[in-house]
């Protein structure tokens, strides 16, 4: 299953969903390509919304990573939301779990964003 | 595609993300054959799609003339699968860890570390030129209660 983006804004925030795959190759590039194109649109405070993502291996962890960097060199932020128990476990894994800020709850997520 | 035996069979594959993805759904196959749990067979596929990404980007670098073989194999005691390509080879030192602190937030050098969380054992040698990994799962209680049941 190739991997799908659609973004929605709701106030400042803008809700990246994503579905299927993020792997070396095209999983990976739609999300660089969508995060980059959202970055250099002024777009800073992305929420990814991963719940449809089956599967992510280490290329897809290391575009987490950068899309991450980029949003917040831009002085944005980066978060996740919905997290199935494989991306879970495999940020778990990798140390990464505490270093994204991940919710479960996309209204308190969004209120998140506003707090800071 | 080369079968020598029911449980054990191997195959020479292009270096594209194709045949990456050949290994890893052949993996999923294979583990399911072994009795795995469905999270096993999803880290052993990992741990392949892992190793044949290797062997194509960082061994053969997508050459189209080099090839690389994926040899699977089911014992009584574990499902072990064994990568080679034709690569340069692999500097086990220069292999940073990706859990310090420098390298936490890299955007690559995950997939040696995924592959040795997730199998029970990993070799990996050096064939100048060329590597060859073998990942070894061993069959636990979980994949021998699924064999009983299905007997």
């Amino acid at each position: 299953m190739t991997m799908k983006a659609s973004n929605r804004q709701v106030d400042a925030v803008t809700i990246v969903d994503l579905s299927g795959r993020i792997t070396l190759g095209e999983g990976s590039v739609v999300l660089r390509d969508t995060v980059r194109d959202l970055a250099s649109k002024g777009h800073k405070q992305i929420l990814l919304n991963l719940g449809d993502v089956t599967y992510i291996d280490s290329s897809g962890i290391g575009e987490l990573v950068s899309a991450f960097t980029t949003i917040r060199n831009q002085g944005g932020d980066l978060k996740l939301l919905n997290l199935t128990k494989k991306v879970h476990d495999l940020l778990q894994i990798t140390k990464l779990y505490t270093v994204f800020d991940v919710k479960d709850d996309e209204a308190a997520a969004i209120q998140s964003f506003a707090k800071k | 595609m080369n079968s020598s035996a029911t449980n054990r069979v191997s195959y020479t594959l292009d270096s594209t993300l194709e045949s990456v993805n050949r290994a890893e759904n052949k993996a999923l196959e294979m583990a399911a054959r072994g009795g795995f749990s469905e999270d096993s067979q999803h880290n052993i596929a990992m741990a392949v799609r892992e190793a044949a990404v290797n062997a194509v980007l960082h061994g053969n670098a997508y050459d189209p003339r080099k090839k690389f073989v994926v040899a699977y194999e089911i014992t009584p005691q574990a499902l072990v699968i064994t990568i080679t390509d034709q690569g340069r080879g692999l500097d086990l030192e220069s292999i940073p860890d990706p859990l310090s602190p420098e390298n936490l937030m890299k955007n690559s050098g995950r997939g040696i570390f995924l592959i040795r969380a997730f199998m029970d054992e990993v070799k990996i040698r050096n064939l100048n030129p060329g590597t060859e990994i073998t990942l070894v799962k061993n069959v636990g209680r979980e994949a021998a209660n699924a064999k009983e049941e299905t007997k």
